[in-house]
């Protein structure tokens, strides 16, 4: 196979896959309009035909692996099935085409749509109220720093330090950092939770908050989860949750019964909406009674029968982005959640438990397991013994997988884990696909055994192999030139 | 599966959550609904929308067609289905995909790095002006009054958070930033200058000028947009000299969605590479030396630095910046030519509203597609319009106390002449 031409290459002075419709106002030339010092003279982009367009990104898209496409175990990312429905309720013009400085009379759906949401997101979670604004979980947790910040500050506390368990996903402490607060570690104990007695020593009154996965990223529940928060209250410090994991407890528990006082929520994982190779998701953030007042504004509030925003919050920490919220991920979510109700929401934390500690109980006997429990939503073995006994790495074995034809699970996380390889089938597949994606990884680790350079050099069918990232990173290219 | 995993009961592998904190009952939610009742529930609900016979706002969102083949394309399971592309190997649709929509990007900015996308138009401001303090490590940000309310407020929550200061520079009688105003407030501590371009009157900024002060007193000038289609036509802000660029690409293919999702655009010097947030797609060999795109320089990213990052941001909004990649390989050079038809039905609708009595522009100052008029009272005018099913403008009176009666129209190539003679007869009855 030879590289794929990029766009750029396969333009043809003159072509465009779109005609622009004739100008119906009296005609001038554009210098008279705008000053010719303003404008500009070269501007280079790739000219084709619509077909040529289409064949172009259909190409492309057949060199690129979704949800559809096969199995996608890629742990803390929950890549569930996207309902197609879900998809198809968005497309109408009423939703898609409102202007958001549309007149909110006119509005009445959508912000309706938002308040419900706002509410089955108290229910669910146990908090006390929920802004929809954050564009990603990430989003989410920034604003729930702030909010963090905010409340300190009106109470006069200069608390300058936040912690995060040695499990915590990378934006916990980048987060964090983005607030201006210094970031400490707390580490795991033996059974793969957060060590008490090292939590206990570093919650101190200058702690801000400890933000926490629950079930944490070794898709273990915190079974401390009490004893946690009772240690950061005493000292007055905030329990941040960060919703990655919401997956697995679903209808079972309530983060705002367990003690959590912030958390964001992935729309994009926990809800179905489909993650677009990268985006758009959205985190909202969830808080207990004392953080309402400084929630984002604007929010969405009812007024008898009528829906409408409010921005008038004295101790609001503002705004986050424009506008409210990626509005048609909302949408999606919404739809999620009324076609599944309580029942099925409680379903699908089962299932994705059963999914977890099935791959967990088959696949025990192969590879190395570095914390023997039940888990939730996602196991995590160690690639250890392959590495010792063969030199063959987790990473490769990713790669072999794709051979395959299985997405790779997330490899190196978290942290703590050498080798780590961490698994999370989700509730939409079935026994028939984590049994071939079993007896795949049993292959694998036979493969490793038996024959470690047909592992090595993996992948061997896809376009392209062994993609230099040394050469990416210390000669950035990061547009064509021609 | 129970048995395989060794319990009887699904339960028990609920135990680490204390039993006392166990939810003992079902969620307070709506009865579950099959597609068909959903698809009937979800009818019924938006009924409660109505979307204008005539949209006449922009303000930060843009009424464009979208051509069809975008949707259609965007909608290939094997795009809105994938997860961030970690696994190049197969990823490489959407690798190539987003290296060629940070081409086109920095072809529209004039800029020489970029990333694969910010949430939007008002987080890539922030993200580039504490890209600007972290570079120059000084702590003050220095805003035009005429950058979108919006993106301010997003701004003084980023930088309250953060700990820097942001000062606002006011404009003067044209509409522009008032520049003898901006070079009394910058000071020794500010870091960068941050300017709309157009600005959110539509009124196009002296950008030379402005450069030629942010050399003078060595600091940085970050140029925001919030209609990408200006792009088209208007020098660059990279080849008038800008160090950061910054806006809302929602012009290029993305619906209004009420308001999200949209895509952030966030281009800078190459200076500010390894400062860059978010993911960014790079061009490589494999083993064979055949071309193939990674997620690059991922040291500065979350995962890897954690509180050392550039940025926290983990998704972003790819899909949309593929909509956008789309969009402008269908419109090639035909999108100078849009550009050209929104300038052209502009003035005319500009023209036609200065003829009203008692209406008057409030800038007498180039502009793009957007134009604020003098009203005799805006609030009538809105009333007036939406009586006729028209969304009018955006009224100035709430943000800019001091522009009462302002209105800013924007005009894409949705509105034709015929509509908007028709407009016109409906304010000069009085």
């Amino acid at each position: 196979m030879t590289d794929m031409e990029l766009i750029f290459e396969k333009s043809r002075p003159g072509r465009s896959g779109y005609d622009i419709p004739s100008c119906d106002v009296p005609e001038r030339p554009l210098e008279e309009l705008i000053d010719l010092e303003f404008l500009r003279d070269e501007l280079n982009l790739p000219e084709l035909s619509e077909l040529e367009v289409v064949r172009h990104y259909t190409a492309l898209s057949r060199r690129n692996f979704g949800v559809d496409t096969g199995f996608y175990p890629l742990g803390s990312c929950t890549m569930k099935y996207n309902p197609k429905i879900n998809e198809e309720l968005v497309k109408h013009p009423e939703w898609e085409m409102l202007h958001p400085y549309n007149p909110p009379q006119w509005s009445q759906g959508s912000l309706r749509v938002m308040y419900e949401l706002r509410l089955f997101l108290c229910e669910i979670f146990g908090m006390a109220d929920f802004s929809l604004q954050p564009a990603a979980g990430a989003h989410g947790e920034l604003t729930g720093m702030m909010i963090c910040k905010k409340y300190f500050g009106r109470k006069g506390e200069r608390r300058k330090r936040v912690l995060v368990p040695d499990t915590a996903h990378g934006t916990n402490p980048a987060s964090s950092a983005l607030c201006g607060f210094e970031v400490a570690t707390v580490k795991s104990d033996t059974d793969g939770n957060i060590s008490l007695d090292h939590l206990r020593q570093m919650m101190t009154e200058e702690v801000a908050a400890l933000l926490l996965t629950n079930p944490n990223t070794l898709g273990l529940f915190e079974r401390n989860i009490e004893e946690i928060a009772d240690i950061v209250h005493v000292k007055g410090g905030i329990l941040y949750g960060d919703g990655a994991n919401a997956n697995a407890f679903l209808g079972w528990c309530r983060p705002g019964d367990l003690g959590f006082d912030i958390i964001q929520v992935n729309l994009h994982k926990t809800f179905s909406t489909p993650h677009g190779a990268g985006g758009p998701g959205s985190g909202p953030v969830g808080v207990a009674p004392h953080l309402v007042d400084f929630l984002p504004v604007p929010r969405v509030v009812r007024e008898g029968d009528t829906y409408a925003l409010k921005d008038d919050y004295p101790h609001t920490i503002g705004r986050v982005r424009s506008f409210y919220g990626n509005f048609s991920v909302l949408l999606r979510a919404y739809a999620y959640i009324r076609s599944l109700g309580a029942e099925g929401l409680k379903k699908v934390a089962a299932a994705a438990v059963i999914n977890a500690n099935y791959l967990r109980a088959r696949l025990k006997p192969f590879f190395d397991l570095p914390y023997d429990r039940f888990c939730m939503h996602e196991c995590v073995f160690t690639g250890r013994r392959q590495l010792k006994a063969s030199g063959v790495r987790t990473a490769h074995m990713a790669k072999r997988l794709i051979d395959y034809g299985f997405h790779p699970p997330t490899v190196y996380f978290p942290l703590i884990v050498p080798e780590a390889i961490m698994i999370e089938p989700t509730e939409t597949e079935s026994r028939e696909v984590l049994d071939r994606f079993c007896e795949a990884m049993i292959s694998i680790a036979r493969e490793a055994e038996e024959e470690p350079e047909k592992v090595k050099n993996a992948p061997w069918t896809t376009p392209v192999k062994h993609l230099d990232e040394v050469l990416a990173a210390r000669e950035p290219d990061v547009g064509w030139q021609a | 599966m129970l048995t395989v995993i060794g319990v009887e009961r699904v339960e028990e592998l609920f135990s680490d959550i204390p039993l006392h904190l166990r939810l003992s009952r079902l969620l307070d939610l709506p009865s579950p609904l099959t597609e068909q009742e959903l698809t009937r529930k979800m009818e019924a609900i938006r009924e409660g929308n109505r979307l204008p016979g005539l949209c006449l706002t922009g303000a930060g969102a843009y009424h464009h067609y979208i051509p069809a083949a975008v949707r259609h394309l965007i909608g290939r399971s094997e795009f809105y289905t994938a997860y961030t592309p970690y696994q190049a190997e197969i990823s490489q649709g959407i690798l190539q995909a987003i290296y060629e929509y940070q081409t086109m990007v920095l072809s529209l900015t004039g800029m020489e790095v970029t990333n694969a996308s910010m949430y939007d138009g008002a987080t890539a401001m922030a993200e580039a002006c504490l890209m600007a303090i972290k570079m120059n490590n000084l702590p003050q940000i220095i805003v035009s009054r005429a950058v979108h309310p919006e993106y301010r407020k997003v701004l003084m929550t980023y930088a309250g958070a953060y700990g820097c200061e942001v000062k606002e520079a006011p404009f003067g009688g044209d509409g522009r930033t008032d520049l003898r105003a901006l070079e009394t407030l910058v000071g020794k501590e500010t870091a960068v200058l941050v300017i709309q371009n157009p600005n959110f009157f539509g009124v196009l900024e002296d950008l030379a000028a402005l450069c030629q002060l942010k050399r003078m007193k060595g600091v940085l000038l970050s140029v925001v947009f919030t209609e990408a289609l200006s792009l088209a036509l208007l020098k660059s802000p990279g080849q008038m000299g800008a160090d950061l660029v910054a806006g809302e690409g929602q012009s290029f293919g993305i619906p209004l969605n009420y308001g999200g999702p949209y895509l952030g655009i966030l281009a800078a010097t190459r200076a500010f590479l390894r400062r860059m947030p978010g993911r960014i797609v790079g061009a490589t060999k494999d083993g064979e030396g055949k071309r193939g795109y990674v997620l690059t320089l991922q040291a500065r990213e979350q995962h890897i630095r954690r509180e050392k990052a550039t940025s926290n941001i983990c998704s972003n909004e790819t899909l949309c910046a593929l909509a956008a990649s789309i969009y402008l390989s269908l419109m090639g050079k035909n999108l100078k030519k849009l550009a050209e038809l929104n300038v052209k039905r502009a003035h005319y609708l500009m023209k036609r509203l200065s003829e009203i009595k008692g209406w008057g522009r409030m800038f007498n100052t180039p502009f793009f597609n957007e134009f604020v008029m003098r009203t005799p009272n805006s609030r009538e005018v809105m009333e007036r319009l939406q009586g006729a099913g028209v969304m009018g403008g955006y009224p100035l009176d709430g943000d800019y106390p001091e522009l009462k009666g302002g209105i800013i129209f924007c005009v894409t190539e949705m509105v034709t002449r015929r509509e908007m003679d028709w407009v016109v007869s409906l304010l000069e009855r009085g």
